[in-house]
C-alpha cells in the first residue's frame, strides 16, 4: 500500500527502541521521562471530577471555553506584561504540540524553510515536513551553553526561510536564552521579515532567573506566535492542553486547521486548566521548588563521576557530556541500561549535534536520583578502567 | 535556612553533601547551619513516619478533647503542663473552639487509655471535662498517604 514520500521521509523514533527494552525489564530507574513525577494537583483533579459530575461532556467553541481564554490572558499580562485579546487571539489546542502543527500548516508553503537550533525537542522537525516544508537546523554545543550566535541564525537565512523556531527553558539541554540573543534573533526576523515560534511550554520552570517573552521584545509581538500548555508547569500532561497566542489574522488561520482537525479541546480537561489557572500557583511553586533541588544534586553527581554537565537553567533536564567515555550516545545509554538498569536518552534523538550527550531527566524523586546516580557512577568508572 | 528545614522535614537522612547540592551551598556551610538549628532548638529531633498498623504492633490512640479553667498568671500553659508529663501522652496542643486543649494518648489497650484519662487526665485540676475519641484508622499523617500506596504511572521512556 502507498505511504506518503512526506511521511516516510521521516525516520522512526530513536526513542522507541530503548522504550521496547525497557518495558521487558524490571527495577530499571527511569531518568528518561520527559514528563514531571508529580500528579496533578489534587485541586485540579477534583474540579475536574465535579464538572464531570455537573454534566459538562459536550463540545466548546473552537477557540475553547472563553473563560480559560480570559484566564490566560490575563496570567500572560501579568507575568510578561504581553497583552492578547482573549476574543481572538488566543487558541486552546489539544497540548502544546497541536499549537505547533497547526503553526506550520498556517504559515508554510510547500519547500518553505524554518530554521531551528538543535537540540530540540523530537516533534519539531517532522511538524515542519508535515506541514510541507524543510527544517534547516543550526548546530549547537556545551561550550555555548546549548545557544546558537544571532549570526549563525542569520548565516541559515534563505529566500526560502519563512520562520524560526525558538524553544526556551530547552528540552532537552535545560538552556534558557539571554533576553539580549533573544532581541538580536527578533532583529534578525523583523529584518528578513519572518515568523517567531517560540515554544514556551517550560517556562515557569526556571531556576534564578527570569524568562523573557519574546512577544514582550520591541518589534517581536505582531511575528511571533506564543505557545505555551498546561503539561509541564502543572504536572497535567495527560489532559493535553495547550494554547496558542498570535495576531488575529494568523490565529484565525491556525483556528481553521484546528477546527478540521480536532474541533476543540476535551472540554473536561478545559475545565481542570480552569481551576489551574485559579488556584494552581502554589501547587506549581512547590514543584519548581523541588525540581531545582534535584537539579542542584544530579549536576553536581554527574559532574563528580566525571561526565561535564553545564548547570541547567531551566526545565527539568541536565544534558551532560559522554564524550569521555569514548562510547556514542546510544552505545552509552544502552550499556547503561542493561548493565546497571537505569534508563537515560541518547542525545543524538534530539538532534545530529546531540550525539556524545545522553538526556537525564530529574523530574524524578531525590531517592530515585541518588540511587540512578550511584548506579551511573559504577558504570563510568567501569568502562573508563 | 528555611530551605534545609523543609528539606530535612521531608527526608532527614539526606546527607549534608547531598544537601549542599541541592541548595547551592558547600557541605560545610550546611552541617554549620544544620549544627546550629539544632543547638538552638529549631530542629528539635529526627524521625522516621512509620505506619504501625503494618508491623501488627497494635498500638491505640485517642484523641481528647479537654475543658479546662485557665489559672490566674499562667493561663493554660501550667496545666497543659501537668498533662504532657505523662509518658502516656504523645502531643497536646492549644486550640480554640469549644475545647481548649487538644491532647493524643497512646496506650496499649482501649481498656488502658480509658483509664488513664478518668484517672489521671481527668481528675487534674481545673479540668471541667474530657472527651475521649479512639483513632480507628490514619489516612494521612505528616503529609504522608497510609491507605494507598501512590505508584508511578508514567511510561519509561518519554521525549
Amino acid at each position: 500500500m502507498h505511504i506518503s514520500s512526506k511521511i516516510k521521509s521521516v525516520p522512526p523514533s530513536g526513542i522507541r527502541k530503548f522504550f521496547d527494552i525497557v518495558s521487558q525489564m524490571k527495577d530499571v530507574v527511569s531518568l528518561g521521562v520527559g514528563e514531571p513525577d508529580f500528579v496533578t494537583p489534587w485541586r485540579i483533579r477534583e474540579a475536574c471530577i465535579y464538572s464531570l459530575g455537573k454534566g459538562y461532556t459536550t463540545y466548546t467553541s473552537n477557540y475553547g471555553l472563553l473563560e480559560l481564554r480570559r484566564l490566560i490572558a490575563a496570567d500572560i499580562e501579568k507575568t510578561y506584561g504581553v497583552e492578547y485579546n482573549p476574543e481572538n487571539q488566543l487558541l486552546i489546542t489539544v497540548g502544546a504540540s497541536e499549537a505547533i502543527m497547526l503553526v506550520m500548516h498556517a504559515i508554510l508553503e510547500p519547500g518553505d524553510e524554518v530554521i531551528i537550533p538543535e537540540p530540540c525537542f523530537v516533534a519539531y522537525k517532522p511538524c515542519v515536513i508535515f506541514a510541507g516544508g524543510n527544517p534547516v537546523t543550526v548546530c549547537t554545543d556545551h561550550t555555548s551553553g546549548f545557544l546558537p550566535a544571532p549570526e549563525e541564525i542569520e548565516a541559515a537565512v534563505t529566500p526560502r526561510t519563512r520562520a524560526i523556531f525558538l524553544s526556551y527553558p530547552n528540552n532537552p539541554t535545560g538552556a534558557v536564552m539571554p533576553k539580549e540573543t533573544l532581541q538580536a534573533i527578533v532583529d534578525i526576523a523583523v529584518k528578513h521579515n519572518l515568523y517567531i515560534i517560540s515554544d514556551d511550554i517550560y517556562d515557569k520552570l526556571i531556576y534564578g532567573e527570569t524568562h523573557t517573552c519574546i512577544p514582550s521584545l520591541p518589534g517581536a509581538y505582531q511575528r511571533t506566535v506564543y505557545v505555551n500548555g498546561f503539561s509541564k508547569a502543572y504536572a497535567m500532561t495527560g489532559w493535553r492542553i495547550g494554547f496558542a497566542a498570535a495576531n488575529p489574522e494568523l490565529l484565525e488561520a491556525m483556528m481553521k486547521v484546528h477546527q478540521y482537525m480536532v474541533m476543540c479541546a476535551p472540554i473536561m480537561a478545559q475545565m481542570a486548566a480552569i481551576e489551574a489557572m485559579k488556584n494552581g500557583e502554589q501547587d506549581m511553586q512547590e514543584m519548581v521548588r523541588q525540581y531545582n533541588h534535584r537539579r542542584g544534586l544530579i549536576v553536581k553527581s554527574l559532574n563528580n563521576m566525571g561526565l561535564e554537565c553545564t548547570t541547567p537553567k531551566g526545565a527539568f533536564y541536565a544534558f551532560p557530556s559522554i564524550k569521555s567515555t569514548g562510547l556514542s550516545s546510544e552505545e552509552f545509554a544502552e550499556k547503561l541500561l542493561l548493565e546497571e538498569k537505569v534508563a537515560v536518552v541518547p542525545g543524538n534523538s534530539f538532534g545530529d549535534c546531540g550525539e556524545g550527550y545522553v538526556r537525564c531527566a530529574y523530574a524524578t524523586s531525590i531517592q530515585n536520583i541518588q540511587i540512578a546516580m550511584e548506579r551511573m557512577s559504577r558504570f563510568v568508572k567501569k568502562i573508563s578502567s | 535556612m528555611n530551605e534545609i528545614l523543609k528539606i530535612l522535614e521531608t527526608d532527614c537522612r539526606l546527607s549534608p553533601e547531598e544537601i549542599a547540592a541541592m541548595t547551592g551551598r558547600t557541605p560545610k556551610e550546611v552541617k554549620e547551619l544544620i549544627a546550629d538549628l539544632e543547638e538552638k532548638g529549631i530542629i528539635r529531633r529526627y524521625k522516621a513516619v512509620i505506619d504501625w498498623e503494618k508491623t501488627g504492633d497494635e498500638r491505640i490512640f485517642a484523641l481528647i478533647d479537654v475543658k479546662v479553667s485557665p489559672e490566674r498568671g499562667v493561663g493554660f500553659d501550667a496545666i497543659a503542663e501537668q498533662i504532657y508529663r505523662y509518658p502516656e501522652v504523645h502531643t497536646v496542643y492549644l486550640v480554640s473552639g469549644l475545647h481548649d486543649l487538644r491532647v493524643v494518648v497512646e496506650g496499649k489497650s482501649m481498656k488502658e487509655v480509658a483509664f488513664f484519662v478518668a484517672e489521671k487526665l481527668a481528675t487534674v485540676d481545673r479540668v471541667q471535662s474530657t472527651s475521649t475519641h479512639f483513632l480507628l484508622k490514619r489516612y494521612k499523617e505528616d503529609g504522608v498517604f497510609f491507605d494507598i500506596p501512590e505508584s508511578d504511572k508514567r511510561l519509561a521512556i518519554v521525549p
